[in-house]
């Protein structure tokens, strides 16, 4: 039922789902907190003997275990926490030495800024190539496709870096190599948003924007080659559904053109469940892939990650898991909305 | 005057790990601008001659025939593009179940409008002032709010008729309809029954009415064809259904349960009387 904001009734009923609406993400979001905070401190690592060293006296040791609150029950440290993380304090990283919330808004925007044109060649490339499958199904062009998508789930992606490195950087010199930024670039332009092509374009410097983005262009398109197989996958599979129902035929018997059919009736229905199947795949390029990260010497937050379990740094683990876990509710609470507005049925 | 549709040797096959099977098995009929029945059991292959005249039988189906004109011309060698203007607005089918056979994320004003967009261009007022007329015709009491309604918040009877505003607003000259009231309550039968004979006499359409229901064919049709397993077993005017020859045609008359009879147990068809036929 759409909200109509012309009725008093109408502002009350909108206030009030706004407000359900706050309470699930707090409530998701104080789950997520309990999970990583207790998973955090069950597993077998020291964080005392992470900051101190193993050559660390009794005495130093018992300090910095007083220092940092380990002492309490834990139960204790879980409020401290909750109330440390409300206020932006995800503690101090052993292995880098900075705050952890200044790390995560450095490395956090790299991922960003590759996953989101990754997803946008997985859906703008993904969505159509399924929807033509489905409509070819079983054509040499159907099968095309599916062989291209089965490649995406097959194909290691540390592989796909390398040879995509050595080919269209070592020797066609089309793309710039790893990392973000040539050197020479580095710091140029100011980090406004974190994002460097956006930066670059705040700042009108379209040298910049160029170096990083034929730094982008390779890892990104791999990333987006990755969802692009899952999304035409399921977009294909949900398009063959859809072909098979009864208002299809009937679309056909009003003599709809059969651009019509599949791009307006079969695609409509299907727009559900393709928000669901992009907004998980975008998630999982926002958790950062380790693999293409390591490969372009990316500094996401998939590589940071890794570094910090590495070095059992738990502030730094923990402050990650979260900004991951922020983005997933985020992504299924966008998706939640989306749902409401395509879908007539959902009220 | 040639009549509005002929089909001779009517043949529709579809490939199995079997080799393929014939679901009709050269069904031939001629009809003019008169109401037509078919029926027969699950399974006659009733449907699939339906949806064969408007070449709804999509690949790996086959349809073959020596010869299927509709109005004079040829039906069997246009392509699926030169279908089209034939498709809506000059013959149109009601399908069974408006659960299913409406798009559930469009509205039913929208859906009703593109039956006429798909083949004239109308002005929008004008457009929504036929869809309201339509609306009206098929005696749905409040056309402007039902057109903003969505399929799932109409009731089955409403969204059968929303089917009929849909597939009559072209103005075709052939309706098949096909079990137009199997997904109905009984008493909405009658009515939306009613409203399709209605319109067809009105505007002087052909009707090719399937339904497994023989009273009801009887009822609303001139003629009828019986269908048994892919053939046309037995076809008479409907007032003479009572006296046909055909032992399957007998053994469905004589499994009809009559109000005021006192069998304990309805015949059973017995197959072999015409098995070989």
């Amino acid at each position: 039922m759409p909200i109509d904001f012309r009725s008093r009734d109408g502002i009350l009923r909108f206030v009030r789902v706004l407000t359900g609406f706050a309470l699930t993400i707090a409530l998701t979001f104080l789950g997520l907190l309990a999970i990583t905070f207790f998973i955090g401190r069950v597993v077998p690592i020291d964080p005392v003997l992470a900051v101190v060293g193993d050559r660390a006296t009794q005495e130093q040791y018992d300090a910095m275990k007083i220092a940092m609150g380990l002492d309490r029950p834990l139960i204790l440290q879980f409020v401290s926490y909750v109330g440390d993380v409300i206020q932006g304090d995800l503690g101090r990283s052993v292995s880098t030495n900075r705050l952890v919330a200044e790390d995560l808004a450095r490395v956090f925007p790299a991922t960003l800024e590759m996953a989101t044109i990754g997803i946008i060649i997985g859906v703008g490339l993904g969505v159509p190539m399924g929807v033509t499958a489905a409509a070819n199904q079983g054509t040499w062009l159907d099968q095309g496709i599916r062989v291209l998508a089965l490649l995406g789930y097959s194909v290691p992606a540390f592989w796909l870096g390398l040879v995509g490195l050595a080919l269209f950087y070592a020797s066609l010199g089309w793309v710039s190599g790893p990392g973000r930024v040539d050197i020479f670039y580095d710091g140029v332009v100011d980090p406004v948003t974190g994002l460097l092509l956006v930066d670059s374009i705040l700042a009108r410097d379209w040298e910049v924007f160029r170096n990083a983005l034929s730094h982008l262009v390779l890892p990104a398109a791999i990333l987006g080659f990755f969802s692009l197989a899952y999304i035409a996958r399921m977009t294909r599979s949900f398009m063959l559904d859809q072909l098979g129902q009864e208002y299809i035929t009937t679309a056909r018997v009003k003599g709809v053109s059969e651009w019509r059919v599949i791009w307006v009736h079969a695609f409509a229905p299907i727009r559900v469940p393709l928000i669901t199947v992009i907004g998980l795949s975008y998630a999982g390029l926002l958790e950062g892939s380790v693999m293409i990260e390591t490969v372009f010497s990316w500094p996401g937050i998939g590589n940071y990650l890794t570094v910090a379990l590495l070095n059992a740094d738990m502030n730094a683990v923990l402050g990650a898991t979260l900004i991951i876990g922020a983005v997933f509710i985020g992504i299924n609470k966008t998706s939640d909305v989306l749902y409401r507005v395509l879908d007539p049925r959902s009220t | 005057m040639t009549p509005l549709l002929e089909i001779d040797n009517l043949r529709v096959s579809f490939p199995t790990t079997q080799g393929r099977i014939e679901v009709v098995k050269g069904v031939s009929f001629t009809l003019g601008r008169e109401r037509l029945g078919i029926v027969g059991e699950s399974g006659s292959g009733k449907s699939m001659t339906g949806r064969a005249i408007l070449r709804l039988i999509r690949s790996p189906g086959e349809v073959t025939a020596e010869r299927m004109m509709f109005d004079g011309t040829d039906l069997l060698s246009r392509s699926e593009r030169a279908m089209r203007p034939l498709r809506g607005a000059r013959m149109s089918m009601i399908m069974q179940d408006p659960k299913f056979s409406l798009n559930p994320v469009m509205t039913v004003g929208a859906q009703i409008a593109e039956a006429v967009r798909a083949h004239e261009t109308v002005p929008r007022r004008a457009l929504a002032n036929r869809v309201r007329e339509m609306l009206e015709a098929v005696r749905i009491n409040d056309p402007d709010r039902v057109a903003r309604m969505y399929p799932h918040e109409v009731s089955g009877g409403m969204g059968q008729r929303v089917m009929i505003a849909m597939m009559l607003i072209p103005r075709p000259d052939l309706l098949i309809a096909d079990e137009p009231t199997s997904a109905l309550d009984v008493s909405v039968q009658a009515q939306v029954l009613d409203l399709i004979d209605e319109l067809i006499v009105n505007n002087g359409m052909g009707l090719l009415l399937i339904s497994h229901d023989l009273n009801l064919v009887a009822r609303y049709c001139d003629r009828i064809l019986v269908m048994n397993s892919g053939e046309v077993v037995e076809s008479c005017a409907a007032a003479d259904l009572h006296a046909a020859t055909h032992p399957y045609t007998r053994g469905l008359l004589a499994a009809i349960p009559k109000i005021n009879e006192t069998r304990d147990v309805l015949p059973v068809l017995d197959r072999s009387a015409w098995s070989g036929t």
